[in-house]
């Protein structure tokens, strides 16, 4: 059909994108969660397995990571909670304003990342809206402390985030269910409950888990909503990345740190991929 | 399979001593301003096979929709039995719709699939297991329980969808052009194995196609819808010798229409003359290609039509041939004779007066 050269005009440009900016790095990434720092502060390239063996060691790496992991299931958690039944409600009950009502939900996303976390801040914090405003109602005395610089400020704000990420994919599915199917179910006798139960939410299954995916990778590797807004109890694990490749310099600890994150994430990867190939009837 | 002979059988006599099932009492029905059924009124009767002919668009599905409840009449009633149907939420009626692509649930086996209605109902799992097992023998599918729709043929998924209807045992069954995606020899076939399965289990059957030919070898009456409104509702042998329109003679096999001219008891049209108990005026008479024949010496009954022609046409069809004969004046007839035997060049016709139907016209609905 084509010629040799054709496909190869084609290909070859995004295969040296991909080596040359992702295949290289991580390749390189990998070398040095091997290597040491010396004590004059210079990388040593000697073999060695000692930042592995420091991340299990050493309570704080591993103790972040699984809290981290803990703060990214609740923001999924939340996210499809959130997601789904707005997903649902536009795909099956929102009619003519469909679409107006998607582009409401996609819209943030237009907004800096930071806006929104900036924003937070300013509604969380001791004079902040929230606390002025309960104030005000006198439902407390004293400004609420726990709301900002706390995990659950890293939780609401990467929810809030997170949400239309977990929203698209599910919305995508459900769009995709054709509805003599829902017709059918209520045709055999099944009342609308049922009718979700049994038909619209098995077949809604793979958007789910895509979604669930996106919400909980994409939070898992955020550091910019626990810097801004965690405060010390609400670090995550990429945190200490940046700072182990920063302040701290030292980048073989951070690249070890970065491995076993991308080794969880691209594992949970495959494992979400099954689980919609599973789930998928086309 | 048995191999039944295609002819629709009529049950004269039979519809008297029958009950009415379902009575649809003046349905209307507007989307916007597009008015897509307008003052329906029909009756089934218990055991019935009923079909709803019409060409897209004659808002026949639309119909279908409204008994099964996925649609709202803007006017009228549908009543079952002794109860209003039309305020009855999809789920609480004892309708069941074959889909036309089926609607088979994807992520259930076939089994699951026919179990559904029995499940949502909550019967008990042995009744649900024997009964399924029922259905899928009565559709021939027993060996394919445990497939995915997806892993069946269109015509295995078609039989499915039937059972899954049939097992709740509903009083009326919607057919929605079930047959429309099948290629035409699964689609004859299927076409006689439903019309038995309807005999066997005695439930009215409510069938939807644009297909006449269908119509004619399954239902015991038809409703021909035209434009959203019901244009003859009659037996295939009814519908097909009388047509009321000549839409109806159109749409319903061949037909030759003739505008005719009465006067003093006489038609006349173009170089045809017959004698007719009619008021004076204009006339539209529908007659048959199989009516008219090429006339020969010996056949010369008396009260026959007469007409002599030159051969325009001539389509050979197997079983038969049709010919189109100019007859001057500007009438074209077309004839169905059995095989003519060669080519033909001038010809004598004939029919009787008496199967020259009188049709009214069908005047141009937007």
């Amino acid at each position: 059909m084509f010629s040799r050269a054709y496909k190869a005009a084609v290909t070859l440009p995004p295969l040296l994108w991909v080596t040359v900016f992702l295949l290289m790095p991580y390749l390189l990434m990998f070398c040095y969660s091997f290597w040491s720092v010396s004590a004059s502060q210079a990388i040593v390239h000697s073999w060695n397995l000692d930042n592995y063996r420091q991340l299990l060691r050493v309570n704080i790496y591993w103790q972040t990571l699984l809290r981290s992991m803990w703060i990214a299931a609740r923001v999924t958690t939340f996210s499809l909670l959130l997601g789904y039944p707005l997903a649902y409600f536009l795909s099956f009950y929102a009619g003519k304003k469909k679409d107006l009502l998607y582009q409401l939900v996609i819209i943030p996303l237009w907004v800096s990342y930071l806006v929104r976390a900036y924003a937070w801040k300013t509604i969380l914090g001791s004079d902040g809206v929230l606390n002025t405003l309960l104030q005000y109602m006198h439902l407390t005395k004293h400004p609420l402390e726990f709301l900002l610089y706390s995990p659950f400020a890293v939780v609401l704000t990467l929810t809030h985030i997170y949400t239309p990420f977990a929203f698209l994919p599910i919305y995508a599915a459900l769009e995709h269910i054709p509805r003599n199917l829902v017709e059918a179910s209520h045709d055999l006798g099944a009342t609308p409950g049922q009718t979700f139960w049994r038909v619209i939410f098995p077949l809604s299954i793979p958007g789910v888990v895509a979604g669930a995916t996106f919400a909980f990778v994409l939070s898992l590797g955020d550091f910019l909503a626990p810097l801004l807004l965690g405060g010390p109890s609400g670090i995550m694990i990429s945190n200490i990345v940046v700072s182990l490749f920063g302040a701290a310099y030292n980048w073989p600890l951070g690249a070890a740190i970065s491995f076993c994150m991308l080794l969880l994430v691209v594992s949970l990867l495959v494992f979400s991929e099954r689980l919609e190939k599973k789930w998928s009837f086309s | 399979m048995t191999t039944t002979p295609q002819i629709a059988v009529t049950n004269a006599g039979d519809d008297v001593s029958r009950t009415t099932l379902l009575s649809i009492r003046n349905v209307a029905k507007r989307f916007g301003r597009n008015l897509v059924l307008r003052d329906i009124s029909l009756e089934v009767k218990e055991g019935e096979f009923l079909t709803i002919l019409g060409e897209s668009g004659s808002g026949k599905t639309t119909l279908l929709r409204i008994i099964a409840g996925f649609e709202t009449a803007s006017a009228g009633e549908v009543w079952m039995g002794d109860a209003r149907l039309d305020r009855q939420p999809p789920y609480r009626r004892r309708v069941n719709t074959v889909f036309q692509s089926y609607a088979l649930f994807p992520h259930l086996t076939v089994e699951q699939n026919v179990a559904y209605g029995l499940r949502v109902a909550k019967r008990p799992e042995a009744e649900i297991a024997a009964r399924v097992s029922e259905a899928l023998k009565k559709v021939k599918m027993s060996a394919h329980a445990k497939s995915k729709p997806s892993k069946i043929s269109g015509g295995q998924q078609q039989r499915i969808a039937l059972a899954r209807a049939l097992v709740n045992r509903p009083q009326l069954l919607l057919l929605d052009e079930p047959l429309s995606a099948l290629d035409a020899n699964l689609r004859r076939q299927m076409q006689v194995e439903l019309k038995s399965l309807q005999r066997e289990v005695g439930i009215s059957f409510i069938f939807v196609t644009h297909d006449q030919e269908e119509a004619m070898v399954m239902s015991d009456r038809i409703a021909l819808l035209r434009s959203g409104e019901l244009e003859q509702v009659a037996t295939p042998r009814e519908i097909y010798g009388h047509p009321a329109t000549a839409y109806v003679a159109q749409f319903i096999g061949h037909t030759n229409l003739l505008k005719g001219e009465v006067r003093a008891g006489v038609v006349r049209c173009g170089p045809l003359m017959w004698t007719a108990a009619l008021p004076d005026g204009a006339a539209l008479f529908s007659l048959r290609p199989e009516n008219i024949r090429l006339a020969s010496e010996k056949t010369t009954a008396p009260d026959t039509v007469r007409v002599r022609g030159k051969v325009r046409q001539q389509a050979f069809h197997g079983a038969t041939e049709l010919i189109r004969v100019e007859c001057g004046d500007g009438l074209v007839m077309v004839v169905r004779t059995p095989g003519s035997g060669g080519a033909l060049d001038e010809v004598e016709l004939e029919f009787s007066p008496a199967d020259a139907v009188l049709v009214r016209e069908s005047p141009e609905r937007i």
